[in-house]
């Protein structure tokens, strides 16, 4: 065995360090069966991660009215119980969002440039609700053609201004755009619009309309796992624009079933 | 021509606190045949007079359409303002694809004296030699809108440019009250009075020479042609001389006079 010699391996070491250093040493990724994050294939958001759920919405004999819950869950965590996910655009539409929270923050910015940028005009031109719908479905279609959607179900309701129409759409992450007089999406479209298609009348008074969509709200809280009891309900009417403060919905649980779920059935924990 | 030291680039000022170069661009929309704009409380109307480079030749358009609320009469450079119109109808298209709806006259009218603009303060390019009237019908109403190679615009209830566009000019200033109210027809007989004074010599009116196109209320923009435009012609010289100005003084260059780049100014 050859006697150590200190020295010899010491500048060894930094020769090698100072190769390490400028760049020359052998690449330690080549050949090795392990891939680094630069050099795996790039990924694009394949699922959100911080989340709103339902957003319902209908037109009424006054104009259209939204609504949502204000929770933003991060998996299934209720993370942030305290977020708005109907906002205004300008004067006369509203958005409401569920989906990734931080696209639709992006969404908004967005919007409120355009928004600004409307008002500099200063030409007296306002943008009807509809405009901002295919704005979104064409911002959406875009990004989902990159590879890199916007993740959101998007509502957007709102008056005309220079016509006076109601407005009520939505628009999906790959750009699916569509009108209707009663919209919901994620879990809403499953348990709220059948609530709302058979109770929904083209002439109904506001204190109706806020009705069933709190009714439509309540069952979202009772059966949506994303949902929470805490609402806003935003109009969209001639008058303008106007988003309620968040508000608790009353929930009653005194139904035998919610009490004792597995009362009387041997079940494997479902009632 | 006249000339001097501080012409021979756009971004140099003279002493006198003047861009040369694009005052010789604006020189240009002047030599252009005349064409004027005019607008009711409803509607928009375009009239322009055409020039044939030779008795053989077909006559250079001077009305373009860009949507089916907006068209453009252009003065000065045919090939600038088909630059300029192709940047127009695609700017109203990519908004009615991303909107759904029709592009603010007024907004198209901002872009395009940027573009304008722009010219006049880059070394590397020359300035746009056409002057641009903008009919227009949108979510504001009709619009009438002029552009010029100084980066200019303004909005109108009537304007004329172009080749001894003083006579049309005048003939709108005196008229003007009755526009608001007029009804297309009358808008378009109007036009064509002051159109009539910015012809030469003994020339007159005639279907070949003269573009007509109006956009309005529920009417897209369409050029009155044929039958329909004679039909004004010959109502224009039923009501008499009398309504056509003498022509006013307006010392310009003979446009007929032939010059180098005649064949594309129009």
């Amino acid at each position: 065995m050859p006697k150590r010699h200190w020295p010899l391996y010491l500048s060894l070491a930094l020769f090698l360090r100072l190769l390490l250093m400028i760049g020359l040493a052998p690449s330690r990724s080549h050949g090795a069966p392990s891939q680094t994050l630069m050099d795996a294939p790039r990924q694009r958001t394949q699922s959100p991660i911080v989340t709103g759920t339902s957003v319902i919405g209908l037109k009424y004999k006054d104009g259209v009215m939204l609504a949502a819950d204000t929770l933003a869950s991060y998996g299934s965590l209720a993370r942030y119980k305290s977020v708005e996910r109907i906002r205004p655009v300008g004067e006369s539409t509203l958005l409401g969002a569920s989906g990734e929270y931080s696209d639709f923050q992006a969404i908004m910015e967005m919007l409120e440039d355009q928004t600004q940028e409307d008002r500099n005009m200063d030409d007296g031109f306002k943008r009807a609700p509809a405009e901002v719908h295919s704005y979104l479905r064409a911002v959406m279609y875009n990004r989902r053609n990159k590879m890199n959607p916007l993740w959101n179900y998007l509502l957007i309701a709102g008056v005309n201004p220079r016509t006076g129409g109601f407005f009520l759409g939505s628009v999906d992450h790959i750009g699916t755009a569509y009108e209707d007089d009663i919209l919901a999406t994620g879990f809403g479209a499953h348990l709220a619009l059948p609530i709302l298609r058979r109770r929904w009348r083209a002439d109904m008074e506001e204190g109706e309309a806020r009705a069933l969509l709190e009714d439509c709200m309540r069952v979202l809280f009772y059966r949506d796992c994303r949902a929470l009891n805490r609402i806003q309900i935003a109009k969209a009417t001639r008058e303008g624009v106007l988003v309620s403060d968040p508000y608790t919905i009353e929930t009653s649980w005194s139904l035998a079933a919610f009490a004792q779920p597995k009362a009387g059935a041997d079940t494997d924990g479902s009632w | 021509m006249f000339r001097n030291q501080y012409d021979t680039d756009v971004t140099v000022w003279s002493p006198q606190g003047r861009l040369h170069q694009v005052e010789y661009a604006m020189e240009a929309v002047k030599q252009g045949s005349a064409c004027l704009g005019l607008t009711s409380k409803t509607h928009a109307v375009l009239c322009a007079l055409k020039r044939s480079p030779n008795e053989l030749g077909s006559y250079q358009e001077k009305i373009m359409k860009i949507d089916d609320h907006m068209g453009i009469s252009i003065a000065g450079l045919t090939a600038d303002a088909r630059m300029l119109a192709k940047y127009m109808r695609t700017e109203a298209l990519n908004h009615k694809y991303v909107y759904g709806t029709q592009l603010q006259a007024n907004r198209l009218a901002t872009d395009l004296a940027d573009m304008h603009q722009r010219c006049t303060q880059s070394y590397v390019r020359r300035p746009y030699g056409v002057g641009m009237l903008i009919a227009a019908h949108d979510a504001t109403g009709p619009h009438l809108m002029e552009t010029s190679p100084s980066g200019n615009y303004f909005e109108y209830v009537a304007m004329a440019i172009g080749a001894r566009s003083q006579s049309a000019k005048t003939y709108l200033e005196k008229h003007y009250q009755d526009f608001p109210a007029a009804s297309v027809d009358d808008l378009i007989k109007h036009g064509l009075k002051a159109l009539s004074g910015c012809i030469t010599g003994d020339k007159e009116l005639d279907v070949a020479s003269v573009s007509v196109a109006i956009v309005g209320a529920g009417q897209a923009f369409e050029e009155v042609q044929g039958a329909r435009l004679q039909a004004f012609l010959d109502a224009i010289e039923v009501e008499g001389d009398a309504a056509a100005p003498a022509p006013a003084g307006e010392p310009e260059a003979p446009a007929d006079v032939p010059a180098p780049m005649d064949e594309g100014i129009a």
